[in-house]
């Protein structure tokens, strides 16, 4: 039971942190701040489907964990790659 | 019964082998005289009838044809019929006689014209032998589809196309209208046989459709028939061959509608809005034709308008017929009759006199090269034949002795004057305008007839102003006139003949309660001095002042404004109602995607919230919803924050990056709602997605590339917020409302069903798997698509290099 309780106390906070990370998306001066944000809520995402496995007794969700920590990272290098040089994939010439 | 049916479809038949006949025999003989056959055996055939219809038989006879639709190709043979079918055949005959010698056999093309004139012939046939209401109809239509063929047979000529569309327009308007009427009538009597619907002609007469179903067919009767206001077409049909125009334009094809009002009298006969509608707007047609022909100069046109008066005269003269049903057998009822019988007599006299009368001006125009009355004049000595002919005619049609226009104008006035005494219908206070009108009409006709026969026959012969040497025609061509006009003569003397043996008959037919013996008297009866008389020496007396004064007066009408004509009504009224039409489409069809866009969305909410609330679907029932947590409503606001990012922001990476937020709590929820297969494919998805649209993003053009943020548009945020707001709607009343159970629980067996544990991939594997299947494909498509048409750009990249 106070198992529990500090899941959804943790939920809770993550939750708030995706809130504090989405402020960062739409205020962001800059691009590379709002990808940095999403980035985080990649993060904060991994965070809660764990918190929330473990509240659901369930381990369905395990791959999905894996796969945003995959996806987010391939995101934010896209993204990045965006910034720094105008194209995602180059062509080689 | 099946030599009925030969003899029926002989035109049609025979049109099948005129262009072999045309390819293989035309350089030895003209391809006419094989036509001629099928015209001369018909008539022939229809001959034998004749006693056995005079003696009051019918025939009946019934080719099945779709019989689950109880629709048969059933004729009914009667006097009415027989006389339609008699012209059709006799005039025909006649008519391609003179056609072999008009129609040159090395420059025209033959057989298209026999074809079309074929298939006139057998549609009429099968229009006035018809007793089935929709093949009446199919019939009606290939008459007004061949003649826009035979109008038209001169095609590289830019009025011959224009008179086709018009007339094609126009009959074919008034033939829809008919069918419309026609329905009603198979509604009203709940058969399809005209027979039938006139045996129970009392419940028809209660129906509410009636008057509706009067005011179609006549529709359908007066186009046909050239009617005011519909006769327009009929002028500018002249651009037909003259052979067409002496057939079709005056002796059979407009008479299709007078066959139709005078085959409708037994059903809709006796009622006033029939009366008023088939006699006054023939009255009018009459005054307005006669009135109208004195304008013409051309020949053709003279005889079209002539023949839209006459016409008139038929048609009114049929209007005052019906009264006849409205009295009833009886002495003021015997007195209506003989107007039917005027009217049957004078359309016989009329095909007879107006055909040789055309088949005059084909031959002036053949001889001369012209036909405009301006360039005429002194043909008398040149041509004496034609000079006889074109008499016989035009005195016949002004109505003089001793021919049979004359006998018939007689009884027109004679049923006319009879009107003023009528105190029904509210003929007591201007059934005088009808034998003034009448009167009228006839001074004019006289005129034009005689402006016909002596501005072209008579004065000096001009030389100079044509353009070949005028001599008589072949005897051949004079053939078909002679005939005609020895008819003309033949009638006028002998009338009781064709009275006894095809027009008391077709009386019958046309008033079916009248007993015969009534008007058996009165068709010899054309002798004595009355007020007809009077009224027809008043005509010449008249007439032939004004034809003597013609060169004062005539101008006044010449003069009279082309803007207030018909015709020029009909000009303007065609390019105003495309121009309409044009800037109609052109106002909602913008081509601009954001207009298609609102209109799909507006009705799209107009249909659904709109039925939404008529049928009061709006019920919301939240007992059975989960509970909210905390966490939930986080997501929520996390995902609102993003979507109006999206919408606010100026940045296009800025929208990006949102859009992947909403992505995520998308895939966030799948979680919450324990759906981790569909958790896993939204992230991948999404992630894609994301990438897509940076990729998009950098090829856009350079110019665009620092776009502003959405401008505020009013209509978009009220078109979007009703989307919204009835999306929400209908979904939280649909939640609410579970009509029966699910099934998931058959898919729980997964296990035991597929061997498979996981149920989603159960369901889009095994129980659906034809579903997963086509969206396999569908990806195919896709990613097929995306390759031709990078594939397509580059390759005309090269291309453009090359150049």
């Amino acid at each position: 039971m106070i198992f529990q309780t500090i899941l959804l106390i943790a939920l809770g906070i993550l939750m708030l942190s995706i809130l504090a990370n989405m402020y960062r998306v739409v205020k962001g001066p800059s691009g590379a701040d709002r990808v940095q944000a999403l980035d985080s809520i990649g993060i904060n995402m991994i965070a809660s489907i764990a918190a929330y496995s473990v509240l659901f007794h369930t381990h369905a969700f395990f791959d999905l964990i894996l796969l945003i920590g995959i996806l987010s990272f391939i995101g934010t290098i896209a993204f990045a790659r965006f910034i720094e040089r105008g194209v995602v994939i180059e062509r080689k010439r | 019964m099946a030599t009925f049916y030969i003899f029926m479809f002989l035109p049609f038949f025979s049109a099948l082998l005129v262009p072999f006949l045309y390819k293989y025999l035309n350089r030895q003989i003209h391809t006419g005289w094989f036509v001629l056959l099928a015209p001369l055996s018909i008539l022939i055939y229809l001959l034998q009838y004749i006693p056995s219809i005079a003696a009051g038989e019918t025939y009946k006879f019934t080719l099945s044809w779709i019989p689950t639709l109880g629709i048969d190709i059933t004729t009914y043979v009667d006097g009415l019929a027989l006389l339609f079918g008699l012209l059709i055949s006799g005039v025909g005959a006649l008519v391609i006689v003179y056609s072999i010698f008009y129609m040159s056999k090395g420059r025209e093309a033959l057989h298209h014209f026999y074809v079309y004139l074929l298939l006139f012939m057998g549609a009429m046939l099968g229009l006035v032998f018809s007793d089935h209401l929709l093949v009446l109809y199919g019939f009606w239509e290939l008459t007004s589809v061949s003649s826009f063929l035979l109008i038209a047979y001169w095609y590289e000529r830019k009025s011959s196309r224009q008179g086709a569309l018009k007339a094609m327009l126009i009959t074919v308007i008034g033939g829809f209208g008919m069918l419309a009427g026609f329905i009603m009538l198979i509604m009203m009597g709940d058969t399809y046989s005209i027979r039938e619907i006139i045996a129970q002609v009392d419940v028809i007469q209660q129906h509410s459709l009636f008057i509706p179903a009067m005011l179609c067919i006549l529709l359908g009767a007066f186009t046909k028939s050239a009617q005011f206001p519909f006769g327009i077409w009929l002028p500018d049909a002249m651009e037909a061959p003259t052979p067409v125009s002496s057939y079709l334009h005056s002796a059979t094809m407009v008479k299709a509608g007078i066959y139709l009002v005078a085959r409708m009298t037994p059903i809709f006969g006796g009622s006033s809005v029939w009366f008023w509608l088939v006699a006054g707007v023939g009255i009018i047609t009459l005054l307005y034709g006669s009135l109208s022909a004195l304008r013409q100069t051309d020949l053709k046109a003279l005889l079209a308008y002539s023949t839209i008066s006459q016409l008139g005269l038929i048609m009114s003269l049929l209007g005052v017929g019906s009264l006849a049903v409205y009295f009833g057998p009886g002495e003021q009822g015997t007195v209506f009759t003989v107007a039917t019988f005027a009217a049957l007599f004078h359309l016989f006299n009329h095909s007879t006199f107006k055909g040789s009368l055309f088949m005059v001006v084909g031959i002036i125009d053949h001889e001369t090269g012209k036909r405009d009355v301006r360039y005429l004049g002194g043909l008398m000595q040149v041509m004496p034949i034609t000079f006889t002919i074109a008499m016989i005619g035009a005195f016949s049609m002004a109505g003089l002795p001793p021919f049979n226009g004359f006998l018939s104008k007689e009884m027109f006035f004679g049923a006319v004057t009879e009107l003023a005494h009528v105190s029904t219908f509210g003929l007591e206070s201007i059934g005088i305008l009808f034998p003034i009108i009448a009167w009228v009409a006839s001074i004019f006709t006289f005129v034009y007839c005689m402006i016909f026969v002596f501005k072209t026959f008579g004065g000096k012969y001009h030389p100079e102003k044509l353009t070949r040497k005028v001599h008589e025609a072949s005897l051949g061509m004079l053939f078909a006139p002679m005939v005609l006009g020895l008819l003309v003569v033949l009638i006028f003397f002998f009338p009781n003949v064709l009275g006894k043996y095809i027009l008391a008959p077709a009386l019958t037919s046309v008033l079916p309660m009248m007993p015969v013996t009534a008007y058996d008297l009165k068709i010899s009866a054309w002798h004595g001095f009355n007020m007809e008389l009077l009224m027809t020496i008043g005509v010449v007396v008249i007439g032939f002042l004004l034809f003597k004064s013609a060169k004062r007066w005539v101008r006044v009408i010449r003069n009279y404004p082309q803007e207030l004509t018909l015709t020029h009504l009909y000009n303007i009224a065609l390019p105003a109602m495309e121009k309409g039409a044009a800037s109609l489409t052109n106002r909602y069809m913008t081509g601009s995607l954001r207009h298609y866009l609102s209109y799909i969305f507006s009705f799209f909410v107009m249909l659904l919230l709109g039925s939404l609330l008529l049928l009061y679907g709006i019920q919301f029932d939240f007992s059975n919803n989960a509970s909210i947590s905390l966490f939930d409503v986080g997501l929520v606001l996390v995902m609102i924050i993003a979507a109006l990012t999206v919408l606010f922001t100026n940045h296009r990476v800025v929208a990006i990056v949102a859009l992947g937020a909403v992505g995520y709590m998308v895939s966030m929820f799948f979680v919450i709602f324990r759906a981790p297969d569909l958790a896993l494919t939204q992230m991948v998805v999404e992630t894609v997605t994301t990438v897509l649209f940076l990729l998009c993003f950098y090829h856009l053009p350079k110019l665009k590339k620092d776009i502003e943020r959405i401008p505020f548009k009013l209509t978009n945020l009220i078109i979007s917020l009703a989307v919204g707001l009835t999306v929400t709607i209908l979904a939280l009343s649909a939640n609410g409302h579970k009509l029966f159970e699910p099934i998931t629980s058959f898919f729980e067996n997964a296990f035991e069903l597929a061997g498979a544990k996981n149920i989603v991939n159960a369901i889009l594997v095994d129980f659906r798997g034809f579903d997963t299947m086509l969206e396999i494909s569908v990806l195919a498509i896709a990613g097929l698509g995306v390759y031709v048409l990078i594939h397509q750009r580059s390759k005309r990249r090269e291309h453009d290099e090359t150049e």
